[in-house]
């Protein structure tokens, strides 16, 4: 699949949820990202693992929600202080769908899209320039690199006999640490610069490219599909009435 | 002057400016970025003019990949070179085959193992069919069956005009027809086939630190009688779960242990972990009352406290510098009182001139050379007396003079009823200190 078609696949849903909190959009977008999960190659654990933070960060502001809800209705919970109402329990629910919907499709964008076609598509199909596009790339492969350069400062402290000791000294610690972590960080992006330059990436000339991005009709219909599923589920919060609009 | 389809080995004492001339050949260095004295040609033009005709190969096989997958790293210099696409993965496949290249295209380069990506890096350089093939030490980082890869890759004919640096003489020899020796100020002071070369010169370039073949330090070991057991690991495993055996070995006073294993066996974090740097995942290490300290596991000692007990010399050195001066290297670390201060500033000067450091004690460490930068991190860690020393791969790269300094060091260090744990792949390192070895994975 071409990744931007799945990006905008993913952000359709997100700009309708924005304007209204209410059950039945995101409802709808969560069964859709479901079935697109099911078709497509990501294997369902991958993306309960990333979107782990996520689900605490939705359970914990719905629940907040539903506690804090000024919304009447019939009492379902009755515990001293702590009164929960049906009004309550669903704008708790909204919320936590809502951010779920806006989220997940994208997560589940995320994970079928391999940088390197990313950056293909940017660079030839929405025109980013060359050497940004590619130098992110390198940026992210670097990033396993300086998380083993983190472990090596880390003990080198400790075999220098440096240890935080007060509050204060662990701020120290930290700070030279990071100083450290910024030095590999220069020494390394300083040596993979002269070996792309020295494969000419650093020429201003014309580029070309050995895998073409291309848009396929199964990255229109894709978006095609979003499109329509974000309508229906507008259309059919509209119709029972659940419709909320954040504004008016 | 080098002739076309030569291929030159490039020879000098370390810090020489052989990695230096090699960027400049790849018209890759600004006219600012130093003093430039004189002009380089290649093909009759300046090296910056004619880009194209030249490849450079450098020593981090991490360095050197750009995309996630093998086919597209290859693809990538010819993509900058605007080759049409349809030209272009023919003569990916084309170099992949020239290097040996095991696996498809679309093989991730994260699952490839140093030499393997080195051997990827070749095929990229080869790709753009360069004239002039410059090799920066291409195997020093590699354990040697990469570097066994890599050698085997180069010896293939390229076409190309060669110029190779590389410290491990005996290795490459096979690879050149001719030597080339340079001299800082003095220019090329040796020139020729390289067994003449070798003949005429070889006492000469030895004393230099050159590793002459035939010339190498001594292996030869010297007896030892262990004393005292001072620390010791029991089942320790780096990593949770992997099929590799667990690590059981008991480091007495005045004994060295070697480490070995295929990369990526997990040495590193079993000599951290033995250190007292790590936790171990699985297993645990045992302090014997010789080493002293508190009955907590080692891990849990104050970081002052352990480095009385046992230090340690990393791999990287740079990683562990923490001051802008060598002399300040050495003191630096925890506060101490005052007589304390005094005598550890003797110390010091006395490590400093035990290692040759004086003549740079003001320098800043980042600016040391590679081996004066690995004997000024053995120095730091000599600093607070420590009985067991552990030490990561204290040979990697280094010239015969540093290598030879540092084993003399380490027998003095077991003289004085230090033990050793040393983490490496040199053969001759393990043959000339190791009491023992254990093999990891």
């Amino acid at each position: 699949m071409n990744p931007l078609a799945l990006l905008l696949a993913a952000t359709v849903p997100a700009l309708a949820l924005l304007i209204s909190v209410d059950p039945v959009t995101p409802t709808v977008v969560l069964v859709a990202t479901a079935v697109a999960l099911r078709l497509s190659p990501a294997r369902p654990v991958d993306l309960l693992r990333r979107a782990r933070p996520l689900l605490l960060a939705a359970t914990s502001i719905g629940v907040l929600n539903a506690l804090l809800s000024q919304a009447g209705g019939r009492l379902l919970v009755d515990v001293g202080p702590v009164t929960v109402t049906t009004g309550a329990a669903v704008a708790g629910a909204s919320t936590a769908l809502r951010l779920l919907a806006v989220a997940l499709p994208g997560l589940l964008a995320v994970l079928l899209i391999d940088p390197v076609d990313l950056a293909d598509a940017l660079v030839q199909q929405a025109r980013v320039p060359a050497r940004p596009a590619y130098g992110a790339l390198v940026a992210l492969r670097l990033v396993p690199l300086l998380t083993e350069d983190w472990t090596q400062l880390r003990r080198a402290r400790r075999a220098r006999g440096i240890a935080a000791g007060s509050p204060l000294g662990a701020i120290r610690l930290f700070a030279g640490q990071v100083l450290g972590l910024l030095v590999q960080a220069l020494r390394r992006g300083t040596r993979i610069a002269t070996a792309m330059d020295a494969r000419g990436f650093d020429s201003t000339g014309p580029r070309t490219f050995a895998r073409a991005a291309v848009l396929t009709s199964a990255d229109r219909w894709l978006v095609v599909a979003s499109v329509l599923v974000t309508t229906c589920a507008v259309v059919l919060s509209v119709a029972t009435g659940a419709w909320r609009p954040v504004l008016g | 002057m080098v002739e076309a389809g030569e291929r030159v080995l490039l020879l000098g004492p370390s810090g020489g400016g052989k990695s230096t001339l090699l960027r400049a050949l790849a018209g890759l260095l600004d006219d600012d970025a130093g003093a430039a004295e004189g002009s380089l040609l290649v093909d009759g033009r300046l090296a910056r003019e004619v880009r194209g005709r030249t490849g450079l190969l450098l020593q981090d096989p991490d360095a050197q990949l750009v995309m996630s997958r093998a086919g597209d790293d290859v693809a990538f210099g010819l993509e900058n070179r605007a080759v049409p696409a349809d030209r272009i993965w023919p003569r990916v496949d084309a170099a992949l085959v020239q290097v040996g290249f095991p696996y498809a295209r679309d093989r991730s380069t994260a699952e490839l193992s140093g030499g393997e990506k080195q051997r990827l890096a070749l095929a990229g350089v080869l790709a753009l069919e360069p004239g002039l093939l410059l090799l920066d030490e291409p195997t020093s980082q590699l354990d040697p069956s990469g570097a066994a890869l890599v050698r085997e890759a180069l010896a293939r004919p390229t076409g190309a005009t060669t110029l190779l640096v590389e410290h491990r003489v005996a290795d490459v020899v096979g690879l050149v027809d001719r030597v080339v020796v340079l001299e800082p100020g003095a220019g090329v002071v040796a020139d020729g086939p390289p067994a003449a070369v070798f003949r005429e010169r070889g006492a000469d370039l030895a004393a230099r630190g050159v590793w002459v073949p035939g010339r190498e330090p001594s292996s030869a070991r010297r007896a030892r009688s262990p004393g005292a057991p001072l620390l010791g690991a029991e089942a320790v495993r780096a990593f949770r779960g992997v099929p590799a055996a667990p690590v059981d070995v008991t480091l007495h006073a005045g004994e060295a242990v070697a480490l070995t294993g295929r990369n990526g066996a997990g040495k590193s974090t079993v000599a951290a972990v033995v250190a007292g740097l790590e936790a171990p995942a699985e297993g645990r290490v045992v302090t014997y009352p010789d080493l002293g300290g508190p009955s907590a596991p080692l891990h849990r000692w104050p970081a002052r406290r352990l480095v009385q007990a046992v230090g340690t010399v990393f791999q990287s050195p740079e990683h562990s510098f923490l001051t802008a001066s060598v002399a300040a290297e050495l003191l630096a670390g925890p506060r101490r009182s005052p007589e304390a201060d005094a005598s550890a500033r003797r110390r010091s000067e006395v490590l400093l001139d035990r290692l040759g450091l004086t003549a740079v004690a003001g320098a800043n460490p980042f600016t040391l050379s590679g081996g004066q930068q690995r004997r000024l991190s053995v120095a730091t860690a000599l600093a607070s007396a420590p009985r067991v020393l552990v030490l990561d791969e204290p040979t990697f790269g280094q010239d015969a003079l540093t290598w030879a300094a540092l084993a003399e060091l380490c027998e003095e260090l077991l003289d004085e009823g230090r033990a050793l744990l040393v983490v490496t792949h040199d053969e001759a390192f393990v043959q000339r200190l190791a009491d023992r070895v254990q093999v990891l994975g």
